[in-house]
């Protein structure tokens, strides 16, 4: 491991100048950043500690909810009216990692979280795009079970590991950056990046900006909605696939809906075709539902080993609508 | 002794000063890394060492050239019969050619991987399955590679009802919280090693041979281990490297392994492929068992998971033959790993005769009853306990076996199906000497010193009870010192033959003491001790099975195994092909139980980790980069507190004084058997697939 300063700040001007120094990184928790300097993945030569920043904060005004980059998971889980009104967004939280890393990990931190490929985690740095650009992508050819079926590319075929994102795009939300050249609004829905030819840019977020906050618009329907994680072991484990539902009823019919999927692609996966489709069909009826759902998958391309996915990935997403 | 006795070994563990091999001082030692192989194999051509030696804090880094010349050693005590440094061929990936030396084990590990290896020839890794199957010869082939009885073609042939169907296992490693680590010292010709093994006597034999010095010149602390599982039974070769580091630089050396290397440097259990044929009369009497195995083996050291061990004593048949076979592969060198051999053969066994009452239509536990053996269907010994039908019994009624609906998909829960499945466990009984030494002083208080390491599993509780039990006295007047090579020697704390060994050694010394003190059980020790006129009494107390060394369990005559029945209750969400378990009940012959708390501790811990077999724990092998593909505890799931339901144990009342003088077997190991093919049994009962291959997983139950 490269020895590295390390600084606090208070301030987020002084934070942005922080990181225009080069070979600078942020630090929030450390939950994840640490992990990448033991592995080598990192070797920034200055930590800037941003954890004292005033962006921890978590409001409900008429718009909506802001939720600070800096607020601690735990914390935006129990914070009451995330907990009433947007189930599908605490339940993200609250099906992520463990208890002792939500009381460290942050909002930001979790959106910049990597993919948990596991060629990307290795001990030592094997052929992975996303690691050493250029070198290759062993998992095109290798172990897939956990890789995407949407949206990959032949230099990249890992997915991204946030639950909570999957949760903000399907809440329409919008993630907040400030840089040097003032401030940007990113949807949810693309703040992360598909590979294509590019896979070591692993979201929109650019050298040098922060993350200062999380909006999810004001949005009565959230309070149906739901976060369908499916994974092998119970607690404490990434996602094989996710659902996030957002649903509008008139008793017993979908009048709106929104759906995202995780663990399918390097970005939450909304099923926008979907969407419409669902809408008029009742909410108890699976076969319509079922089918509504996978005649969205057109551009589903399994790997060889994860065609398992397809079936679980649209079941799981009838299944969310149906908890909603 | 019948209630529970609480740890005094507590305390220190709660409290964090029970001293772990990592934790002996190191305030002047230098930290070790290793540098190991990238390529599963062909021949290192070169190794640069000039950008480690000029790294910050590096004192130096050492090659092959740089080691002592070792003595040569077998395996065991060895884990992989390799020299500790890498010459020239590859035997796998990750396995040891240069160590770096640096002030601190940050400098040292950042050292580690600015040393760059050159290699030539080599080619993509064989994959399990594609090579030959050979016969297996060495220590690491533990039992016969062939047995057979009576003619397995004709049972076969005359049977009215025969199943026959290949199970597969998978790679599984250890994985224990606390990693390997050394710290050897050397002071002229004496050498000191603070390591975490499961056996200090091995490591003092080992590196008294390795090193050309009398054994009594190598003294070895551990008196804990936090986890082994197997995987530090035998000495790897990290420890000789710690010891040949420190003698060359002359100062102290520390050698902690990174989780990483946990993967390739300690064992691993290894994958399997296992072929069982049954045939049986339409009423349940088997006529013919047949178990073949093969398993994937490393280059060297021809380990072998003996895994139809089990089937050669678990039922009646009138024919019986088993075969293990390995495939010698560019992998990491596996070594016996919680529960070894039984745990992934009961899996094939166990699923099978579930796949046979299905075919006939009978209940599970009756078919298993009705083929319980007089004596050992192999050898016709007698067994010298075997109380196999009263944990079935005894299982079926705690779970309520009875309520059980045979046909399948009968018990739904909303999107649940529920299925009810069981198995029998067995494990042989190894056993091996062990010794205590027991002294009382003035005032009554009495300690009892052994090389035993706590490992986790409560033996100085079990100790101080077995002495507390003979001499008659309360157990908070014992207190028992351990993991030390200059106490009198304990086999190893792996095998599960802890208890039964040493319970037995400390009994022989309590009873000695009161032998020399003319007393009886019970007798106040400091009147005793006055009465005598002595200040301080000392004896020794020695236990070893017939013969005097390790044994199996089929020794002197007899046929000497442990026994239970493992029943489960599973949830399947057929729709996300998840599968969880809600209930289990465990119900063990293991000899005398001498901690009730303890050994139910053992057991829910066995259960835990069978389910980590049934339904979690696989290293893939990539077979395109020729190594375990994740080796960390992200990529290598181990079950978590969530994943457990209910778990019922319990114990049928067993005493068995041929396998040692104080009643007691292993119960170690028993615990963890079984429990996959319950899984599995239950999961056909809840869904109508059955699985054959371990780990079960989302895929394996997706319709
Ligand atoms: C064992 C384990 C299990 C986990 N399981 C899950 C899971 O099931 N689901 C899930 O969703 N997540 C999971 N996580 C990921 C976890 O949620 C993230 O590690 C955590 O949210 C990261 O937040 P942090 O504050 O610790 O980030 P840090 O580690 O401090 O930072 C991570 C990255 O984000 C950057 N960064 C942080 N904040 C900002 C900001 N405001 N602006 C710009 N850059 C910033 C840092 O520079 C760094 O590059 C798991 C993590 C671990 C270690
Ligand atoms: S899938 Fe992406 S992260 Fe994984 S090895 Fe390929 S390039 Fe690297």
């Amino acid at each position: 491991m490269r020895t590295f300063s390390y600084h606090r700040v208070s301030d987020v001007d002084v934070a942005l100048a922080a990181l225009r120094q080069p070979e600078t990184q942020a630090i929030a928790g450390g939950t994840e950043l640490v992990n990448w300097l033991k592995e080598g993945i990192e070797a920034p030569a200055r930590l800037v500690d941003i954890t004292g920043l005033p962006l921890a904060g978590v409001e409900s005004t008429p718009d909506g909810l802001r939720i600070g980059a800096l607020a601690r998971m735990s914390d935006v889980a129990a914070h009451p009216v995330v907990r009433d009104r947007y189930p599908v967004l605490a339940q993200s939280l609250l099906r992520a990692a463990s208890a002792q890393l939500r009381n460290m990990a942050t909002i930001g931190g979790n959106l910049l979280q990597r993919t948990r490929c596991p060629y990307f985690r290795a001990d030592t740095a094997l052929p992975c795009n996303k690691r050493v650009p250029g070198s290759g992508c062993a998992a095109r050819h290798g172990d897939t079970s956990a890789q995407a079926i949407f949206g990959w590319s032949e230099h990249c075929v890992a997915t991204h590991p946030s639950d909570l994102a999957v949760a903000l795009a399907a809440l329409d939300a919008t993630i907040v950056v400030r840089g040097e050249a003032g401030e940007r609004r990113i949807p949810a829905t693309e703040f992360h990046r598909l590979p294509g030819d590019e896979p070591e840019r692993h979201t929109e977020l650019r050298a040098g900006e922060l993350i200062t906050a999380v909006e999810v618009p004001a949005e009565s329907g959230a309070e149906h909605s739901h976060y369908l994680k499916v994974r092998e072991r119970v607690s404490y484990e990434f996602a094989v696939v996710s659902a996030a539902a957002v649903v509008q009823l008139s008793g017993t019919t979908i009048t709106g809906a929104r759906l995202a999927l995780g663990g399918v692609a390097h970005r939450p996966w909304r099923l926008g075709g979907a969407e419409q489709a669902v809408v008029g069909l009742s909410v108890s009826d699976r076969p319509a539902l079922l089918a509504a759902v996978a005649a969205d998958f057109g551009d589903a391309r399994p790997l060889p080993g994860n065609e398992y996915k397809i079936t679980l990935a649209q079941r799981a997403a009838v299944r969310a609508l149906q908890a909603a | 002794m019948t209630t529970g006795l609480t740890r005094p070994d507590g305390p220190a563990k709660l409290t964090g000063t029970a001293h772990y091999a990592a934790d002996a001082d190191t305030s002047d030692a230098l930290a070790a890394a290793l540098v190991t192989t990238t390529v599963p194999n062909g021949r290192l051509t070169a190794l640069h060492t000039a950008d480690a030696e000029a790294a910050p804090g590096v004192v130096r880094v050492l090659t092959r050239a740089d080691l002592p010349p070792l003595g040569e050693l077998s395996t065991p005590p060895l884990g992989f019969p390799v020299p500790p440094l890498l010459e020239d061929t590859v035997h796998h990936e990750g396995e040891p050619i240069a160590v770096v030396l640096a002030e601190t084990w940050e400098q040292a590990r950042h050292a580690a991987t600015l040393v760059r290896a050159e290699y030539a020839d080599v080619t993509p890794a064989v994959p399990f399955g594609q090579a030959e199957d050979v016969v297996p010869h060495g220590g690491l082939v533990f039992g016969e590679t062939d047995e057979s009885k009576g003619d397995v073609t004709a049972g076969l042939a005359a049977a009215d009802v025969s199943v026959t169907a290949t199970y597969t296992t998978a790679d599984r490693h250890h994985s224990p919280i606390e990693p390997h680590a050394t710290l050897a010292r050397w002071d002229g010709d004496q050498l000191v090693l603070h390591s975490s093994v499961q056996s200090v006597l091995f490591a003092q034999a080992a590196l008294a041979a390795l090193f050309g010095v009398p054994p009594e010149n190598v003294r070895v602390f551990c008196p804990f281990v936090g986890g082994g599982f197997g995987c530090k039974g035998f000495v790897w070769p990290h420890i000789p490297l710690a010891a040949a580091a420190a003698r060359v630089t002359g100062r102290p050396v520390k050698l902690v392994l990174t989780r990483a290397q946990m993967f390739t440097l300690a064992g691993h259990q290894p994958a399997t492929r296992q072929t069982v044929s049954l045939g049986a009369t339409s009423d349940g009497r088997l006529t013919a068992l047949r178990h073949t195995s093969s398993n994937a083996s490393a280059q060297l050291g021809d380990y072998c998971e003996n895994t139809p061990h089990g089937s050669t004593w678990m039922y009646a048949s009138p024919a019986i033959e088993t075969s293990t076979r390995i495939q010698r592969l560019h992998r990491p060198g596996p070594t016996p790993m919680r529960s070894p051999h039984e745990g992934p053969g009961m899996f094939a066994l166990e699923s099978a005769m579930d796949e046979l009452a299905h075919e006939l239509g009978m209940d599970p536990v009756e078919l298993r009853l009705r083929n319980e053996p007089e004596v050992d269907p192999l050898t016709g010994e007698p067994f010298s306990s075997r109380k196999l039908v009263e944990c079935l019994r005894e299982g079926a009624r705690r779970f309520g076996w009875s309520e059980r609906n045979p046909e399948i998909g009968s018990m739904r829960d909303g999107h649940e199906l529920i299925g009810w499945g069981m198995a029998a466990a067995t494990m042989d009984s190894p056993r091996s000497p062990s010794s205590a030494r027991l002294r009382i002083d003035h005032t009554g208080h009495v300690v009892v010193e052994t090389g035993m390491q706590e490992i986790g599993t409560g033996l100085p509780a079990m100790v101080q009870a077995v002495a507390a039990e003979t001499l008659g006295c309360p157990p908070e007047d014992v207190a028992v010192r351990h993991g030390d090579s200059d106490f009198p020697p304990h086999t190893g704390t792996f095998g599960s033959m802890s208890t039964m060994g040493l319970g037995s050694a400390v009994r022989a010394a309590a009873e000695s003491a009161l032998e020399k003190l003319g007393a009886e059980p019970g007798d106040p020790l400091a009147g005793a001790l006055a009465e005598a006129g002595l200040t301080e009494l000392e004896s020794e107390g020695r236990w070893s099975p017939e013969g005097g060394g390790m044994t199996r369990g089929r020794t002197g005559g007899y046929s000497i195994h442990t026994y239970g029945s493992i029943f489960v209750e599973v949830r399947v969400d057929p729709d996300l092909g998840l599968l969880r378990m809600s209930r289990a009940v465990g119900v063990y012959a293991g000899g005398r139980i001498l901690n009730p708390l303890a050994a139910r501790s053992q057991m829910i811990g066995g259960i835990t980790w069978g389910y980590g077999q049934a339904v979690l724990e696989q290293s893939v092998f990539e077979p395109n980069l020729g190594r375990f593909l994740s080796k960390n505890l992200a990529g290598y799931i181990v079950p978590v507190n969530a994943d457990i339901g209910e778990i019922d144990v319990s114990f049928v009342d067993d005493d068995d004084r041929v396998a040692s003088a104080i009643g007691a077997k292993g119960i170690g190991e028993l615990g963890a058997v079984g429990v996959s093919a319950a899984i599995a049994n239950a999961v056909f009962h809840a869904t109508g697939r059955r699985v054959r291959d371990l780990p079960i997983r989302i895929h394996h139950l997706l319709p």
